[in-house]
């Protein structure tokens, strides 16, 4: 098989899954739909891992394929391509793998509602979209993919379109990133403008021969080029991977089943930021201005983000800010030019994240769509598997010792620490900080949702389990059926392993060394790269770094207010009213948007209907035009008397006139 | 000694005369028609004047069609003028007026 061929299987086989589960669900049925999607899936994981495969044994180079060429313009080609390298095969394997678990979780979470085929169609058509865009070798395809995953993501949170506050949250997703995307937009333009093509490797290879070209922007200034495409590129960035101050769209998103929280919010289209900006490495290493605004942007959300995190009651809520706050991360990371320890999050991440997301919705389940925290507790006894995937998952997330997210995170910090871009002081009180809160939150989610007291009580006088209040259940919780806890299961294993595992080729062996590039003088990694000797004595040697024992706080802190001492929690909240209010409303980020955007083209609208067409469109030019008429004929239909004679003098009159005129024309 | 100046300004005097009978008439259309048919009758002289002086028959000619077409037209105008008088009862110009704006 050919590699053509076989890139072309692993984005067309999904693609295929989502067509027959969309158009031919009532034909194959629920269970039908089920396994052409997982099928497609499946096949395109398992291909990827063949590549990997090869890659790791080293007999596949990097491979840079064009399939099919669109239309060639004034010598600008505009095609379809496929760019596999390590980068690409690591994405690839990441997203296919993922998203097979939450196919399979799939069937255990939604096998009651009636969409569920249209559900198995989207996210096969979210995976066929993303495997675009990680798979692509130019611009075109690149935001092809941007744009279709932010698609299927609107289509996916707005899944209960009956539900006034899904579409409304699916509506938000979709603007927000068309703010987004309108800078990805004009960063494209850019680079079409600057290079004069779209392919990565023409544009890539041309890069340091436009250091010194300037873009005027308004305002007469003149702007270096490099900066100018990287702050537009990143401005895309921002709004896909929800960094402040376009995250708004990602809580919201909760609005849509669990699965594709974990699939598409959590662990890969939010990543789509941060794969874009590693992959275009060779362009962000030219321009510090760029790299500084990414670093601080990553910072500013990575820490403020936590922090809502810890005052939200929603457990998927939480976890979405818990997922913001680790984008934060990555973008550090990315500022401080550490791509790969970026990209070495994403995954690892993708798979902790992913993990608890799904563990959350196991725990919807088991309460019948109870989702906020304060009617859990207790849940350990009643789903033992969960609980414990659920541990390890929020093991990895605080970055213990040993477990996936630990390497990753613990890679990010050291990068920051030894990096000298301006700003990079407070982009490390930034992350240290964050270890502390996200340790807070995560274990306060724990608590109040596996441990403690039960706050819910078990009724059986009602067999309608929709219509109880909060904290009364018609059913004990039960332990999910094993459709649902295999995934989790299978995700713990790479939670707990994958960054010990992988630490080594990934951040120091080189294995990114032929996708990413940075220059000598910001190569961190390679810094950090002569103080380690193994997996084992990195985290062994963590107990003496201070993230180390920030998390360790953290943990205590979480342990002593919420198993022990709740009324600390209450008591804070009393002392600092303002702090908490200003959390409990996300900063006030939703009002500002809410009064001055929305608000503002609501009002602006409003008065373009008002003014523009109702005065001057409608008065103006089209009953103006009648009223003239009116006028004019008002004043003109004096003349027709009705009288025999005036007419007749009139025809006398005109032939007199033009008998005048013939006269006075002949010489 | 007649001259043709004679005959033409006879034509001109019945032709106004024929122009100031229709605007001065304001009230019987029998009249209107009558100052149509003067009027052709002073082009008529001209016709014929011309004819006499200029030694050319061609304009006798003509007055023998117009005089057709003339009584042609009287015969409609009478008969419109019938109809008209059966369905509004009256021939008063002033009263006349279903055109006005």
């Amino acid at each position: 098989m050919s590699l053509q061929t076989t890139a072309l299987l692993i984005v067309l086989a999904p693609l295929g899954g989502a067509v027959l589960a969309g158009f031919f669900r009532n034909q194959i049925g629920r269970v039908g739909s089920h396994t052409v999607a997982i099928l497609g899936v499946a096949l395109s994981f398992a291909l990827s891992t063949w590549i990997l495969i090869q890659q790791i044994e080293g007999t596949l180079d990097t491979v840079n394929i064009t399939v099919y060429t669109w239309m060639v313009v004034d010598g600008i080609r505009f095609q379809i391509g496929f760019l596999i390298d390590h980068l690409t095969t690591l994405m690839m394997c990441t997203v296919s793998f993922i998203s097979l678990m939450v196919h399979i979780y799939t069937i255990g979470y939604m096998q009651d509602d009636p969409g569920y085929q249209r559900f198995f169609s989207y996210i096969a058509l979210f995976t066929f979209s993303m495997l675009m865009l990680v798979m692509s070798n130019n611009f075109l395809q690149l935001f092809f993919g941007w744009e279709a995953v932010g698609l299927v993501s609107y289509l996916l949170i707005g899944f209960w379109f009956n539900r006034d506050s899904a579409t409304a949250a699916g509506l938000k997703a979709f603007l927000v990133n068309r703010v987004g995307d309108f800078g990805f937009l004009l960063g494209i333009a850019a680079v079409l403008l600057t290079f004069g093509t779209l392919d990565y490797v023409e544009v890539f290879g041309q890069a340091s021969s436009v250091v010194d070209q300037t873009i005027s922007i308004p305002g007469g200034i003149e702007w270096n080029m490099l900066t100018f495409i990287c702050v537009c590129l990143f401005i895309g960035a921002m709004g896909k991977s929800a960094q402040a101050p376009l995250h708004v769209w990602l809580p919201d998103s909760m609005e849509g089943p669990t699965p594709i929280s974990a699939l598409i919010h959590a662990a890969t289209m939010v990543t789509a930021g941060i794969f874009m900006v590693a992959r275009m490495s060779p362009l962000f290493e030219l321009s510090d201005a760029a790299l500084s605004f990414v670093m601080l942007i990553g910072a500013v959300t990575a820490l403020s983000m936590g922090l809502i995190g810890i005052v939200q009651n929603d457990i998927k809520r939480v976890i979405a800010y818990s997922t913001l706050s680790q984008l934060g991360y990555m973008t550090v990371a990315l500022g401080v030019s550490a791509y790969s320890a970026a990209i070495f999050h994403l995954m690892t991440h993708a798979f902790f994240k992913a993990l608890l997301f799904l563990a959350a919705g196991s725990v919807i389940i088991a309460l019948h769509h109870q989702q906020d925290m304060r009617y859990m507790g207790g849940l350990r006894k009643y789903m033992p598997i969960t609980w414990l995937t659920a541990w390890a998952g929020t093991l990895a997330l605080i970055g213990f010792p040993f477990f996936a997210g630990f390497y990753s995170k613990d890679a990010i910090i050291e990068a920051v620490a030894n990096s000298h871009r301006w700003g990079s002081d407070f982009a490390y009180f930034a992350v240290v900080a964050g270890v502390l809160i996200t340790a807070i939150y995560s274990f306060r989610l724990l608590y109040m949702t596996f441990h403690g007291k039960e706050r819910f009580e078990v009724v059986h006088d009602s067999g309608e389990d929709d219509h109880l209040p909060d904290g009364q259940l018609a059913h004990a919780p039960k332990e999910s059926p094993l459709v649902v806890t295999i995934p989790l299961i299978l995700l713990a294993i790479p939670s707990i392993f994958i960054g010990w595992m992988t630490i080594e080729p990934v951040l120091f062996g080189g294995w990114l060394e032929d996708s990413i590039f940075v220059l000598d003088k910001n190569n961190v990694l390679a810094e950090l790269g002569e103080h380690f000797h193994g997996a084992t004595a990195m985290a062994t040697h963590a107990v003496s770094t201070l993230p180390f024992w920030l998390m360790i706080t953290g943990f205590a802190l979480a342990t002593l207010i919420y198993m022990f001492r709740p009324s600390i929690a209450d008591t804070i909240r009393s002392r600092m009213p303002f702090l908490y209010r200003l959390l409990d409303n996300k900063y006030y980020f939703d009002e500002f948007y809410q009064k001055y955007f929305a608000q503002g083209s609501v009002g602006l609208g409003r008065n373009l209907w008002n003014k523009v067409d109702t005065g001057i469109i409608d008065n103006g030019i089209v009953n103006g035009s009648a009223r003239v008429v009116e006028w004019v004929a008002a004043r003109v239909r004096r003349w027709q008397t009705g009288f025999l004679y005036d007419y007749a003098f009139a025809m006398i009159i005109g032939l007199i006139v033009i008998l005048a005129v013939w006269v006075a024309m002949v010489p | 000694m007649l001259t043709l100046a004679h005959f033409l300004t006879l034509g001109a005097i019945l032709f106004s005369l024929s122009v100031a009978g229709i605007f001065i008439n304001r009230k019987n259309i029998i009249i209107l028609l009558m100052c149509i048919e003067l009027m052709l009758l002073a082009v008529n002289m001209n016709f014929v004047a011309f004819s006499r002086f200029l030694g050319n028959l061609d304009g006798q000619i003509f007055v023998f069609f117009i005089l057709t077409v003339a009584a042609a037209e009287a015969g409609i105008g009478l008969a419109i003028l019938v109809v008209l008088f059966r369905n509004r009862q009256t021939i008063n110009v002033a009263e006349l007026d279903d055109l006005k704006g």
